[in-house]
């Protein structure tokens, strides 16, 4: 770890951590509908939005009209996205024309960028023309978001309103969202990409020789190539955003493309948790008592420094055996050095690490390395990352809503420990609070570990694993995690693009995130009904340093229970087998 | 719930052209006015013909160019129509083979260099189109590329500072060396053979 190295992930930590105030601060006004004074251009469109589609603002829902009105319009995107890939080829802004998605393959998509997954089992600029890109991927990459934090903001109206029946209007919450928060920040971060080097245009792919000719496998003399580009950095921004992490690109932020000078790259990478970051403060402002928001980004960044540090010391490793070969893989000034096997140059290893842990942490999934690469204990990193639940920072939205929910069952397990009634910011925690809290940590935890172990049964699996056990059977758990927790990212040797892999993955998407999400409606729907209690003697304080110990714990005794057999069996088999090696 | 599913349908429709269409379009519109260059893929025009793009690598492998990154990109390396990683893991040994292969060659292109070989030169970039190696690895190279066009190290080394690009601002990312830039500014020096012409390679 060189000085320059920490510098730079000094400065992203402070530069996120500097951010969460203002715009944390700003959410919470978006959220609560002070949208007066300088925000009164967005607000024009938000009240065009609402007449163009007859909603009336002030028509509050039951949680459960709520959750309808959510699964609805995800329904409808779904339909929308799918019949666009099918029938892209007849549709106009198709330079390379590309002809229909497969029908599985489709499925699985509309379905990955509809949950805010974005698990991608094709390659970018070889299967989606710019129109599908546009009007259907781009879509979802808001929306998807939207829907995130609108489930967050009704979360929140739960813990704030008192013995109400309604928590808020879905329509509302989504277009806020959208227009007031996404929009703006996707606008802003767009031109700056461009500027430094992401392409954004309608025209076709170019043509351009090569300097030096060369060959492919058949000794076919190949002297040009086809450079693919696009409206890409549109896409790329809210992308990185909403938390979304669908690349444009086969690579994703790998390519050159997408992410083209190390500022790009620290942009990008502060996009991912600029969001769920701040939705702390805002969560926090909105209860009115912000140190209840500190507390729980302060759980998220101690894990996140944590994890991060483990990544990059394995990554820096070299193998004896590549050593053996007379390569310098010393980490200087003159090259990055360390395993740099799917790892680009101007990147090097600091920013791939970092880029590894905050795209895991939050369910983002984007890559600017290939994680299937990585050592066996860095590749152990993203994935348990993952399968903690994505409440590390996590989704827009989505994480904060998975992390007040641990919050509820920390504050349970600890009201067991001294036999009292437990609650949380003035709300009674009981039985049928408990239940939706546990379907919500549970099912992800499910879907992770039946999905793989029925994968791992199918017959035709061994045709998708690209490495030999027991890292085959890391990228299939890589996978699962990476669906049911809707992060998108993958082990991408992992052959998914298969019927079967592409409607398992595509079922344990929907089950992760509806599942999740529905749950967390019917609590604020519970939580909202109820009085306020005033805080007592025997009241556990939620916003001490010992608090956030005890939800760090419960968050990684409930991860570590369910997964250290899995996690046994793939990367800490080939941790141990490489060590063995030696 | 049918006003649900209206309602729905429109929001979808609203949402749809607000930001499938007239926020990607404004960008592309913003983007093709400002910053025209960058937007179109920072392509290196030669008589009004893109000869290449200074962010998209190109396969190298003759003694007299700087070697360029391995690439995983199928059927050729360097495919910009499709970019890819190899995805091997640390353990495949198709891994180590690949790494010894690649170590084999670039010795036998410079039998007299010992000195170990920068481990950015012998393993795959994650897009399979990595524009640049690091500086340790372009000096890895100089004096077998300077031998192969009779050209002085010192000239050549002078080349590669030109194209090293330093840590954006002097602090974020990593020192590297653009190998199209590196490549194209050789073929721009005339060699020592050659009658020396105002003309000869210029760019």
């Amino acid at each position: 770890m060189s000085s320059a190295a920490l510098l730079q992930v000094g400065l992203y930590l402070a530069a996120l951590l500097l951010l969460v105030k203002p715009l944390g601060s700003y959410m919470a006004r978006v959220c609560e509908g002070r949208t007066g004074g300088v925000l009164r251009p967005l607000r024009a469109v938000e009240q065009a939005v609402y007449r163009l589609c007859r909603v009336n603002p002030a028509q509050e829902m039951h949680w459960k009209q709520y959750a309808v009105a959510m699964l609805v319009f995800n329904a409808l995107g779904f339909v929308v996205l799918y019949v666009l890939q099918r029938v892209q080829g007849w549709l106009p802004l198709n330079p390379a024309r590309l002809g229909p998605v497969s029908p599985d393959s489709a499925f699985n998509t509309a379905v990955s960028f509809v949950t805010n997954t974005n698990w991608q089992g094709y390659g970018g600029e070889s299967t989606m023309s710019y129109l599908t890109q546009m009007l259907g991927l781009t879509v979802q990459n808001f929306v998807s978001a939207g829907s995130g934090m609108a489930v967050l903001v009704a979360l929140v109206r739960g813990f704030v309103r008192r013995q109400a029946a309604s928590i808020g209007s879905f329509w509302v919450d989504l277009t806020r969202s959208t227009v007031y928060i996404l929009l703006p920040l996707s606008v802003a971060l767009a031109l700056v990409l461009v500027s430094q080097g992401v392409v954004q245009t309608l025209r076709p792919y170019v043509r351009v020789p090569l300097l030096q000719a060369t060959a492919d496998p058949n000794g076919a003399v190949v002297t040009e190539q086809t450079i693919a580009v696009g409206p890409a950095a549109s896409q790329i921004a809210i992308k990185q955003l909403g938390t979304n992490g669908g690349g444009f690109f086969g690579v994703n932020s790998a390519h050159p493309f997408e992410n083209p000078t190390p500022l790009s790259n620290f942009l990008e990478m502060l996009a991912i948790l600029l969001i769920p970051a701040a939705l702390c403060y805002t969560f926090g402002k909105m209860v009115k008592d912000t140190r209840q928001g500190w507390v729980l980004l302060a759980a998220m960044t101690i894990v996140f420094v944590a994890a991060l540090a483990f990544c990059w010391r394995s990554e820096t490793q070299v193998l004896p055996a590549v050593a053996a070969l007379g390569v310098d893989a010393r980490t200087t000034a003159a090259q990055p050095g360390g395993n740099m096997e799917g790892k680009e140059v101007r990147f090097g290893l600091a920013n791939s690490v970092l880029w590894a842990t905050a795209t895991t942490a939050a369910s983002n999934g984007s890559v600017n390395s290939m994680h299937d690469s990585y050592m066996p204990l860095g590749g152990l990193v993203p994935m348990v990352m993952m399968q903690l639940g994505e409440v590390i920072f996590g989704g827009v939205g989505s994480g904060l809503y998975g992390m007040l929910i641990f919050v509820v069952i920390t504050v349970f397990i600890a009201g067991l420990m001294v036999g009292r009634t437990p609650e949380y910011l003035g709300k009674k925690i009981e039985s049928f609070e408990m239940k939706m809290a546990s379907i919500a940590v549970l099912v992800p935890c499910l879907c992770v570990l039946v999905g793989t172990a029925v994968a791992v049964m199918t017959p035709s699996i061994g045709a998708s694993l690209s490495n030999p056990l027991p890292h085959g059977f890391s990228q299939v758990l890589y996978a699962f995690s990476s669906a049911s927790n809707n992060n998108g990212s993958a082990f991408a040797g992992f052959g998914a693009n298969t019927p079967t892999m592409n409607l398992l993955l595509g079922m344990v998407m929907l089950l992760g995130r509806f599942w999740v999400k529905i749950p967390v409606l019917a609590l604020a729907g519970a939580l909202a009904a109820k009085k306020h209690v005033p805080v007592s003697a025997g009241t556990l304080s939620t916003h001490t340093p010992l608090f956030i110990v005890l939800l760090i714990g419960v968050v990684l005794i409930v991860g570590a229970l369910t997964f250290i057999p899995a996690l046994a069996l793939g990367p800490i088999a080939e941790h141990v087998e490489l060590a063995a090696a030696k | 719930m049918r006003t649900q599913l209206r309602t729905a349908g429109l929001m979808l429709l609203t949402l749809t052209v607000l930001t499938g269409l007239v926020y990607p379009l404004a960008i592309t519109g913003i983007a093709q006015v400002v910053f025209s260059h960058q937007a179109n893929g920072s392509l290196i025009v030669r008589d009004a013909q893109p000869i290449g793009s200074t962010l998209i690598g190109q396969p190298f492998d003759d003694p007299k160019y700087f070697w360029s990154r391995p690439s995983a990109t199928t059927p050729f390396p360097y495919n910009a129509g499709s970019s890819s990683g190899s995805n091997l893991a640390v353990t495949n040994p198709a891994q180590l083979d690949a790494i010894a292969q690649r170590v084999q060659r670039l010795r036998a292109s410079d039998p007299g260099n010992a000195a170990p070989i920068p481990a950015d030169l012998v393993t795959a970039s994650g897009s399979g189109l990595d524009p640049h190696i690091s500086v340790a690895a372009a000096r890895w190279q100089i004096n077998r590329v300077a031998r192969a066009r009779g050209l002085d190290a010192d000239v050549v080394g002078k080349l590669v500072t030109a194209a090293t690009e330093g840590r954006q601002f002097g602090l974020l990312g990593e020192a590297r060396v653009n190998i199209l830039r590196l490549n194209r500014a050789l073929d721009a020096v005339p060699l020592r053979a050659e009658p020396r012409s105002p003309t000869a390679g210029g760019r």
